[in-house]
């Protein structure tokens, strides 16, 4: 590029290069270089903002902590497990699944965030990428996501908590839960494209995502609930990436007793769910950012 | 070196709703020069800006920047231009060193020419001091001045400043018109949009005036001055007069206007020998006593109000007591 070669300061008088020399072909294989490079400042960007925001920091770090030891010391009291199995060893599946849920509204927050404070505006009149923003945004809360995660099992491990099916096991349960959250993450994106308003946005994400975390079998068995919410519970998907984590890392996971079908296929049920929030909320969010930057 | 205008617009319309935001705005811009763009709020300036800048579509006409097709390709467009809205646009959690190395990364340069670039704009509008604090941090002006700075990373052709010193205190405005004036040394062509007339005044090589959407006048601050003629005067009335207007309407060559409280009258006037003697002559003769008598080159609160009939929001500078009178 020519840019980059231009003497540091220009002395007076002499005219700017012509402009017909500045642009590269605009071959696929350029635009798709563009593309990572644009989607990995945005990610460093963002990931910068994690740390640098109070709010969010502590909801991928203190967070988790808090609601593991609250969860299992609170509930842990007074609960039996169907099959045998402590809620200990039960509980962590579902508070990885339930931390990752709602810690995706973050996507709801930083995209609103960047409507609200004009940052799109500038992205737009620079010759980057539209929907690097979006790929960017996802990826650096995939990111704050795993650590939110990894707190959780870490905080786990520390109070006892043992995967029987070993580091094997929790890797893939984590990639299991993670894909959700990515999915969800889009979903939320979404959210936050509508609202416009990151404290709206906020809200809004806890409406949805909040009962959708408790009204599934994060925290208790499906056996114990009442008619409806044990329907809603079993077919929650966020009940089975719960037991995909649990199933996947060895521990007690009760519904495997249930004849429902994404109890007993919890894996299948969570990464297809995943993948079909995927393919609705991927279009969507770029319509809804395409509609939100053009005027 | 081409001939061609960096910026040309021709037959600009943008209606939102019922609002005819922009109703048929065009605007030639020679390569190294600065166009002011003058008007108050509400006129179409920011619209016209943005249909300018890739950021609105415009529902009929059409804009080519550095020669490039704004509307069919865009992206090409960006890449010659650096714009800088009304309200800064900074990433508030980075430091100013991290906000310009980003915009410089999305701008497609290389890391290591990111981070050199950053260095030298970070120098150049004396924000080193600052580079590692946060944006958030920062006073009104060295946000003004980083946001500038971050329109400025890609060295670009055609730099477009929004009411670039709205807001600022007067120090931070004086050195913001010598940043100005330093690009427009260095080559850059520059589009300016202000509701203060002496910064139109000031730095710009011609001005367009725009009202309701509509460009009303265009030229040099001298040409647009001229339009409202001679040179102006004003009389201030020991008492208010009845006769006052009678007396002078020989003298002068345009509408008198008269203050609320009756005592000072505004008119223009044909210069020459012994004018102040004739008018205070012809005052007394009347009976009426002169306090003070002034006169003076146009400014462009002259030229605003003669042609919109209205006042220049937000000029400091002029008597508002005089502004408020109708014509």
């Amino acid at each position: 590029m020519t840019t980059l070669t231009a003497p540091p300061s220009r002395p007076a008088d002499v005219p700017v290069p012509p402009a017909a020399t500045v642009d590269p072909p605009a071959t696929g294989l350029a635009r798709a270089k563009e593309w990572v490079s644009d989607v990995a400042v945005l990610t460093y960007r963002n990931l910068v903002h994690v740390r640098r925001e109070p709010a969010q920091l502590s909801d991928a770090t203190i967070q988790p902590v808090l609601f593991t030891l609250l969860f299992v010391y609170i509930f842990g009291s007074a609960m039996a497990i169907a099959g045998g199995g402590s809620y200990k060893m039960f509980a962590i599946g579902g508070l990885v699944t339930m931390n990752l849920t709602t810690a995706s509204m973050g996507t709801a927050v930083g995209m609103s965030s960047d409507v609200a404070t004009g940052m799109m505006n500038r992205f737009r009149t620079l010759p980057m990428s539209r929907s690097a923003i979006l790929a960017g945004r996802t990826i650096s809360d995939l990111f704050a996501a795993a650590l939110c995660g990894t707190i959780v099992l870490l905080t786990g491990l520390a109070i006892g908590w043992r995967p029987d099916h070993g580091i094997v096991g929790v890797v893939e349960g984590m990639a299991v839960a993670l894909l959700f959250a990515y999915a969800l993450s889009w979903f939320t994106a979404c959210v936050g494209l509508l609202v416009g308003d990151p404290e709206a946005a906020q809200g809004v994400g806890m409406v949805i995502l909040f009962p959708l975390a408790f009204l599934s079998t994060c925290f208790v068995p499906a056996a114990g609930l009442p008619a409806f919410p044990k329907v809603i519970a079993e077919w929650n998907p966020v009940s089975a990436v719960a037991g995909s984590c649990r199933e996947l890392f060895g521990n007690p996971n009760p519904a495997a007793l249930s004849d429902v079908w994404p109890a007993q296929h919890p894996v299948l049920m969570a990464v297809g769910s995943s993948l079909v929030i995927l393919a609705i909320c991927v279009p969507l969010a770029s319509h809804l950012l395409r509609k939100a930057t053009t005027d | 070196m081409t001939d061609r205008p960096m910026i040309e617009a021709e037959g600009l319309h943008k209606t939102y709703g019922e609002t005819r935001a922009v109703d048929g705005v065009s605007l030639s811009v020679p390569r190294g020069s600065i166009l002011g763009v003058l008007g108050p709020n509400g006129a179409g300036k920011t619209t016209t800006v943005r249909m300018l800048t890739t950021m609105t579509t415009p529902d009929a006409g059409t804009v080519h920047v550095a020669g490039i097709d704004v509307v069919a390709d865009p992206r090409a467009a960006r890449r010659r231009i650096g714009v800088t809205g009304q309200d800064a646009t900074l990433d508030e959690l980075l430091t100013g060193r991290q906000n310009l190395q980003m915009i410089g990364r999305l701008s497609r340069l290389s890391k290591p020419a990111a981070a050199a670039r950053a260095e030298q704009l970070l120098d150049e509008f004396d924000l080193t001091y600052a580079a590692d604090r946060q944006a958030k941090g920062y006073s009104g002006g060295m946000r003004r001045r980083l946001d500038l700075a971050a329109s400025m990373v890609s060295r670009p052709e055609v730099l477009f400043l929004d009411e670039p010193t709205t807001g600022l205190d007067p120090t931070s405005r004086l050195r913001m018109w010598d940043v100005i004036r330093s690009l427009v040394a260095e080559g850059t062509t520059l589009l300016l949009t202000t509701q203060y007339l002496d910064e139109a005044d000031e730095l710009a090589d011609a001005i367009s005036v725009i009202d309701h959407g509509r460009v009303i006048a265009h030229g040099t601050a001298r040409e647009l001055k001229a339009m409202v003629g001679g040179e102006q005067l004003e009389l201030t009335l020991s008492e208010p007069s009845g006769v006052a207007v009678g007396a002078l309407s020989a003298l002068v060559t345009s509408a008198i206007t008269t203050s609320d409280d009756g005592r000072t009258l505004r008119a223009a006037v044909t210069p020459g020998a012994g004018k102040a003697t004739a008018i205070i002559r012809a005052l007394d003769d009347a009976g009426i006593a002169v306090d003070d008598v002034q006169f003076h080159h146009p400014s462009l609160d002259d030229v605003f109000f003669a042609l919109t009939g209205s006042p220049a929001e937000a000029a400091a500078p002029t008597d508002p007591e005089l502004l408020e009178v109708p014509r």
